[in-house]
């Protein structure tokens, strides 16, 4: 288990490494010198000279990425040009706010996932099966942008149930799962961003179920007459680890990609950030949230995988 | 005498004997797959109607008019209402599956051939070039596709061409993944290695022996990426990155349209329906194609 984890955690550093190299190459995409994508329009020559010492725009393009990656390691992440704050603490506030509803979707994906995808499984090739599967379709196939207009059309406009966008009362940025007002704003957005992975793990489930129950020691059980609720017990019981894996993956896969359902619900968080540096060109920002979501994603995928095979001892031997 | 009576045993047992190849399973499969043939019709109304979009559409997608801004489905000649600058939305649905359709396509086509030959090759070649191109790709994959699309093309200022390039560099990984996984699969097979001892050249046994055994799974998954490039490049332009207006794009009405889910919901929500339609449809004809195929990857 140690020696795995170990080799496991070595792995993931190169991955990290060049993910801030990605991240560090991605100022060179932008169109014009990256020293002026960096800069607020308005700055004086002698900013520009500073700034081009500071972030040694003056020398080669390793050394450059050695300074920056120094600097971000430190959490030094740039300011942002339209609000003047460092990058990390935007970044920071708003990333909590995005593991909010993030993790309020898995969660609500995953409980009626496991479950529905269970029953196909069980009754794979049969009508049950089809028509379960076809809502996971639904699930992965619906623009989830969209169905976050719709619910808003349906529960905001015409029947008037529930806030459209925001969080809580004007201005507000940090949420309090104890406080039924902000809890309100934060209905929508989980369900909506609980689609895709309510379809994705279904079908997960579906398919590890079905392909336990296809095992010569579940006939046995049968044979030996046991309730058929304990033959399901067996099945659940051996793919849940699988289940559980996939799970994790999209928790991390929210985390990174809820920029258009934070953009619909205006819900204060990293995908709102990248959505509003998007139309600003604030390149910092831009820069410092996609670094921080994806080693938000590298980090998820490893203790996904390290969790499993602490659940799982067959991943071990294999 | 003997002929004789030998024949008519050969007559019967004859069309017994005849195998069905691999494709004729396939083909029949699918002509009972009564699902799969629905939403590959849908799938042929849609590509069709963005072909002929300037014949059938029944006004041009560009003209505004302020006194007709927003009005609701069925008013007057405009059946499907009209969006906020006016513009008829059953023209600009007709039209905008042309964009749509070639966001969702193209990044798909592009990421197959690059990504499929660069995993040909890392499978084929194997050592070091294999341990280069993958570990290349495992750095991309530790990006959600969603803020890798959004990263790229939000650096590179939107766009249409951005937007496409974004979204083939987002593909490609997955791609090579399967690719090399087959090809290594395939290489050490005996054929293979018969092709190699009787002299075939490497490009001829890639060419000969890999390339078919490699489409396949690859051809399925890229069918089913589909569907996610709609989706993400909708998704691209309705955060401004991809199509530019005044061009009618589903996802850039629906983000145009976005303001004004008080006054017409109906209206609002249309293009949202012709990008899930479609992408319902692809998704659902690419799970009929794998399950005819006996793809699994």
């Amino acid at each position: 288990m140690w020696a795995y984890a170990g080799r496991r955690i070595l792995y993931a550093v190169p991955i990290a490494i060049g993910v801030t190299v990605i991240c560090f190459g991605l100022v060179f995409l932008a169109p014009g010198d990256p020293m002026v994508n960096l800069l607020p329009p308005d700055a004086s020559p002698a900013d520009a000279a500073y700034l081009r010492k500071l972030y040694g725009f003056d020398q080669p393009v390793p050394i450059q990425y050695a300074k920056w990656l120094l600097r971000a390691v430190t959490g030094d992440l740039g300011t942002s040009l339209q609000t003047g704050r460092p990058v990390i603490s935007e970044v920071g506030r708003a990333l909590s706010n995005t593991i909010v509803i993030s993790l309020g979707a898995v969660l609500l994906a995953f409980s009626l996932a496991f479950v529905l995808g269970t029953a196909a499984g069980y009754y794979a090739g049969r009508p049950t099966d089809r028509a379960l599967t076809a809502v996971s379709v639904v699930g992965v196939s619906v623009p989830n942008y969209w169905l976050g207009m719709v619910l808003i059309i349906v529960f905001s406009v015409q029947l008037g149930l529930l806030p459209a966008t925001g969080m809580g009362s004007a201005g507000s940025d940090t949420f309090s799962l104890f406080n039924w007002e902000q809890v309100k704003y934060a209905i929508l957005p989980v369900i909506t961003l609980s689609m895709v992975p309510l379809g994705i793990i279904m079908r997960n489930t579906r398919a590890a179920i079905a392909e336990v129950l296809a095992n010569d020691f579940v006939q046995t059980l049968r044979a030996k007459g046991l309730p058929e609720t304990m033959v399901i017990r067996h099945a659940v019981r051996n793919a849940f680890p699988q289940v559980l894996a996939v799970m994790g993956l999209q928790f991390g896969y929210l985390v990174g990609g809820s920029i258009l359902i934070e953009t619909i619900f205006t819900w204060p968080g990293t995908g709102f950030l990248l959505s509003k540096a998007i139309l600003t060109r604030d390149i910092p920002v831009l820069q410092g949230a996609i670094l921080v979501l994806a080693m938000c994603f590298v980090a998820t995928n490893l203790a996904v995988d390290l969790l499993q095979t602490a659940i799982d001892p067959r991943i071990r031997r294999a | 005498m003997t002929d004789t009576a030998l024949s008519p045993v050969f007559a019967t047992a004859a069309p017994a004997a005849r195998v069905r190849g691999y494709w004729g399973t396939v083909g029949r499969r699918l002509r009972y797959d009564y699902v799969t043939l629905f939403f590959l019709a849908v799938i042929l109304l849609i590509v069709l109607a963005a072909i002929a979009a300037p014949l059938i559409a029944p006004f041009d997608p560009l003209k505004t008019s302020m006194a007709f801004r927003l009005k609701p489905i069925g008013f007057r000649d405009f059946r499907l209402g009209t969006d906020e600058l006016g513009r008829d939305m059953l023209s600009r649905l007709i039209w905008g599956g042309r964009m749509s359709l070639l966001m969702g396509l193209v990044p798909v086509v592009v990421a197959t051939t690059v990504g499929g030959t660069l995993g040909v090759i890392a499978g084929f070649v194997g050592g070091k070039l294999n341990m280069l191109i993958m570990r290349t790709m495992d750095i991309f994959y530790a990006f959600p596709s969603v803020l890798l699309a959004i990263a790229i093309s939000g650096m590179m200022g939107g766009g249409m061409y951005n937007g496409l390039i974004a979204l083939s560099m987002v593909f490609i990984p997955p791609l090579c993944r399967i690719a090399e996984t087959a090809t290594t699969q395939v290489r050490h097979l005996d054929f293979v290695e018969a092709a190699r001892a009787s002299g075939a050249s490497s490009g001829s046994i890639i060419l000969h022996h890999v390339v078919g055994n490699v489409l396949a799974p690859v051809l399925i998954y890229a069918s089913s990426l589909i569907s996610v490039s709609i989706l993400l490049s909708a998704g691209l332009s309705f955060l401004g990155l991809g199509v530019e207006p005044p061009t009618p794009d589903w996802g850039l009405m629906l983000s145009t349209l976005r303001q004004a889910i008080y006054v017409q919901p109906l209206v609002c929500a249309l293009p949202g329906a012709a990008i899930f339609i479609t992408s319902l449809s692809f998704n659902l004809v690419s799970d009929g194609l794998r399950h005819a195929m006996d793809v699994r990857i």
